[in-house]
C-alpha cells in the first residue's frame, strides 16, 4: 500500500442490491477507516447480511463499487477474510476441525495445490489462538455453537488478510466464546486491522466497539459509536420496534 | 467362473466404482435426485448425437448425452431460480420433459434402429461380454470395460485434482467463493463428470438403476465415517461390493443382473442404516436407553445423598415419581447394586462409598 492510509480500508459507493424486485439496500455510502472495529447494526430484513455479501460479490449488485485500500475488491480479495453466519453451513458434513480451519489457506494455495505441513501448523496454531487446540481432531459435528463460532473464526484468522468482515459472530454462542471472540477481534484491530461485524446486541455496542453504521435498507447514520449511536438515529432505523436508548444507558453507568 | 462372467463382474466394478466417487460430493450436497434427472435426460443427447452421425457407436454420442445431462441440470436451476416453483418441483419439470422428447423422437424416427426403451430403463449388462474391442485381430476384451475404465480414470483424476476445491465448496460456497474458488463452474464440472458416469453406465445397469449406484453407497458410507476421504473410499469399496454380490445373487435366481445389484444396494443400506455403530438407529436407541438408566441412576443416588446430608428431601423430586415404572425402578436399584454403588440392608437402600462419591460429583460438579 504505497498510498499509505489515505484510502479507507473500506469504500462502498452507491450500493444497491435487490432480490426479485424487493429493494434489500438502497445507495449505501460507507467508508471504514483502516484499524477500526466497527459494527453494522439495524432491524431484521435492514440488509445487515446482505451488506457483508455483496461487499464481497457474494450477491449481484445492481449498482455500485466497492473498494478495499483504495483498490477494486476483485483486486484485492486476498486482503479480505469472511467469517460466514455459523448457521448457513451444514455441521454434519464428514470433516474434523483442523481440516476445516485449513480451508482458510485454501485461497493462497490457489487451484489444484493440496495444503501441506504448513497449512497444517498454521491451522494449529490458529486454534491454539481460539482455544480450541484439543479440539483439533474432533469431527466439527460434536461442536457447541460457541466451539463452531470459534472454528470459523480460526478459519479466518489463517488467512492473512487485513479486512474481517463476520455476520453475527455472536449469534447463539456462550458468554466466554463471546468475551474470547471480542478479546480476538480487538488484537485485530490493535493490529492495525478492519472488524466490521453484523452485531445484534445493542447493548454491548459502545463496550466492543468504536464506530457503528447503522442500516435499514439505506444508511442511516455512521461514524464514530459516541457521535452518532443515539436514540434519534435508532428510532430511524427502528422505528418503535426498540426500547433501547444509548443516552439513558451512559446516564445510568455515569451514576 | 467362465471368463464369460468375469467379464460382467469387471464391467460392473468399473461402473460401481465410476459411480460411487462423484456419488458422495452429490450426497453431501443433497442433490441425489439430481441423478435422476441426469440420467433420464442423457437419452435425449444420445439420440440427437445419433441423428447427427448416423452411428450408434460413434464416440459423438458420449458428448451429446453428456451435454445434454449439463443442459438438464441448468434448465432445472433457471426454472428454479426464476423462485416460482420449489427445487424439487423444477426437477419433476424438466427431465420427464427431456426424457418425453427422446422417446417420442427414439418411437417416431428411429424405430429400427437398437436403442429400444426397454434396455434404457433397466440396461443390460448380460450382453457387455459379446461387444469386443478387437484390435489388429487381437481380442482385447469387453469394450464397455475399455469405456467405462476411461470414464473411471477421469473421474478419479478429477477429484483428485479437485478435491480440495470441491471439498471447500461442498461444505461453504459463500466462503468458497469469497476466497476466489469459482462454486458454480465446480458444480457445472461436477455435473458434467456425473453426466459422462451416467452415460458410461446406462449401457450396464440403465438410467433408473444407476441411481442406486450412485446414491446408495455414499449413502452407506456416510453414516459410517466422519471423514471425506474415507466416505468416498468406503463408498467405492460397498458399490463394488454391492455389484460383484448383486451378480451373484442374479446368478443364482436367475434374474436380471442389473436389479439384483440395485436391491444388494438397497439391502446394504438398511443393514447400515439399522447397524452403524454411532448413528444407526439400533445405536441411537441404545444410546438412548444409556442416557435414560443414566439419569434415573444418579437420580437415586442423588436422593439417597440428599437424605444422608440431611437436607430436606421436600425440595427434590420425588425418587419414586422420576421411575416411569415399578419395574424400570427395580432394575436401576439392581445396576447400581451390581455396579457396587448402593446396598440393601433391612428393606432400605443405602450408599456405599463408591455410590456416595458419583452422588457427590453429580451434585457438585466436581
Amino acid at each position: 500500500m504505497s498510498s499509505g492510509e489515505q484510502h479507507p480500508a473500506v469504500r462502498v459507493t452507491d450500493l444497491t442490491v435487490a432480490y426479485g424486485d424487493k429493494t434489500v439496500l438502497w445507495d449505501i455510502d460507507l467508508e471504514i477507516p483502516g484499524g477500526s472495529m466497527v459494527a453494522v447494526v439495524g432491524p431484521n430484513g435492514a440488509g445487515k447480511t446482505t451488506l457483508i455479501k455483496s461487499i464481497q460479490g457474494l450477491v449481484p449488485r445492481i449498482a455500485g463499487v466497492v473498494s478495499i485500500h483504495g483498490e477494486p475488491y476483485e483486486k484485492q480479495r486476498k486482503e479480505v477474510s469472511y467469517v460466514p453466519q455459523r448457521g448457513s453451513v451444514d455441521w454434519d458434513f464428514p470433516t474434523s476441525v483442523v481440516d476445516t480451519v485449513k480451508m482458510g489457506s485454501y485461497g493462497d494455495l490457489g487451484w489444484i495445490r493440496r495444503p501441506g505441513r504448513k497449512e497444517h501448523e498454521k491451522a494449529l496454531g490458529a486454534l491454539e489462538k481460539v482455544d480450541m487446540a484439543e479440539f483439533a481432531h474432533r469431527q466439527i459435528s460434536q461442536l457447541s455453537g460457541g466451539q463452531q463460532q470459534r472454528v470459523f473464526l480460526a478459519r479466518a484468522l489463517v488467512q492473512s488478510a487485513s479486512v474481517y468482515l463476520l455476520d453475527e459472530p455472536f449469534q447463539g454462542v456462550d458468554a466466554t466464546t463471546e468475551k474470547a471472540i471480542v478479546r480476538i477481534l480487538k488484537e485485530l484491530v490493535a493490529g492495525g486491522k478492519t472488524v466490521l461485524a453484523v452485531h445484534h446486541d445493542l447493548n454491548t455496542v459502545s463496550e466492543y466497539y468504536e464506530r457503528i453504521a447503522i442500516l435499514n435498507v439505506g444508511l442511516v447514520a455512521s461514524g464514530r459509536v459516541d457521535e452518532v449511536f443515539n436514540s434519534e438515529n435508532l428510532m430511524k432505523a427502528y422505528g418503535g420496534k426498540t426500547s433501547f436508548f444509548p443516552e439513558r444507558k451512559s446516564a445510568r453507568r455515569a451514576v | 467362473m467362465s471368463p464369460h462372467q468375469f467379464d460382467i463382474q469387471l464391467v460392473a466394478i468399473i461402473v460401481a466404482a465410476s459411480c460411487a466417487i462423484p456419488g458422495a460430493f452429490l450426497v453431501l450436497r443433497r442433490m441425489s435426485m439430481m441423478t435422476d434427472a441426469i440420467s433420464h435426460s442423457i437419452l435425449l443427447g444420445i439420440i440427437l448425437a445419433f441423428f447427427l452421425v448416423g452411428d450408434l457407436s460413434s464416440p459423438i454420442l458420449i458428448i451429446g448425452a453428456a451435454a445434454s445431462g449439463v443442459l438438464a441440470v441448468s434448465l432445472i436451476e433457471a426454472v428454479n431460480r426464476a423462485r416460482l416453483v420449489k427445487k424439487d418441483a423444477s426437477i419433476g419439470i424438466v427431465f420427464p420433459f427431456l426424457f418425453s422428447v427422446a422417446v417420442i423422437l427414439l418411437s417416431r424416427y428411429a424405430r429400427n434402429v437398437h436403442i429400444d426403451t426397454h434396455s434404457v430403463l433397466l440396461g443390460e449388462i448380460a450382453f457387455a461380454p459379446f461387444d469386443r474391442l478387437i484390435l489388429s485381430g487381437m481380442d482385447l476384451g469387453p469394450k464397455s470395460a475399455y469405456v467405462m475404465g476411461s470414464i473411471l480414470l477421469l473421474n478419479l483424476l478429477f477429484i483428485s485434482f479437485f478435491y480440495k476445491e470441491l471439498k471447500v465448496s461442498t461444505f461453504d460456497e459463500n466462503f468458497a467463493s469469497s476466497i476466489g474458488f469459482r462454486p458454480r463452474l465446480i458444480h457445472y464440472l461436477l455435473m458434467a463428470v456425473v453426466s459422462l458416469t451416467c452415460v458410461g453406465a446406462f449401457d450396464a445397469v440403465g438410467s433408473i438403476l444407476v441411481i442406486a449406484l450412485i446414491v446408495i453407497p455414499p449413502c452407506c458410507a456416510y453414516l459410517l465415517t466422519d471423514s471425506l476421504f474415507r466416505m468416498i473410499l468406503l463408498s467405492v469399496v460397498f458399490g463394488i461390493s454391492a455389484a460383484v454380490s448383486g451378480f451373484w445373487v442374479a446368478n443364482w435366481l436367475d434374474v436380471n443382473i442389473a436389479g439384483s445389484m440395485a436391491f444388494v444396494c438397497g439391502m446394504l443400506f438398511l443393514v447400515v442404516f439399522l447397524l452403524a455403530p454411532q448413528r444407526g438407529l439400533f445405536g441411537i436407541m441404545r444410546e438412548k436407553r444409556k442416557q435414560r438408566i443414566d439419569f434415573a441412576e444418579a437420580s437415586l443416588l442423588v436422593s439417597l445423598y440428599n437424605q444422608e446430608i440431611g437436607e430436606s428431601v421436600k425440595n427434590h423430586p420425588d425418587s419414586r415419581g422420576m421411575f416411569r415404572s415399578a419395574d424400570f425402578a427395580s432394575k436401576v436399584v439392581e445396576f447400581l447394586k451390581q455396579k457396587g454403588e448402593i446396598a440393601v440392608a433391612g428393606g432400605g437402600l443405602f450408599l456405599t462409598e463408591k455410590g456416595r462419591e458419583r452422588a457427590r460429583i453429580t451434585v457438585e460438579g466436581r
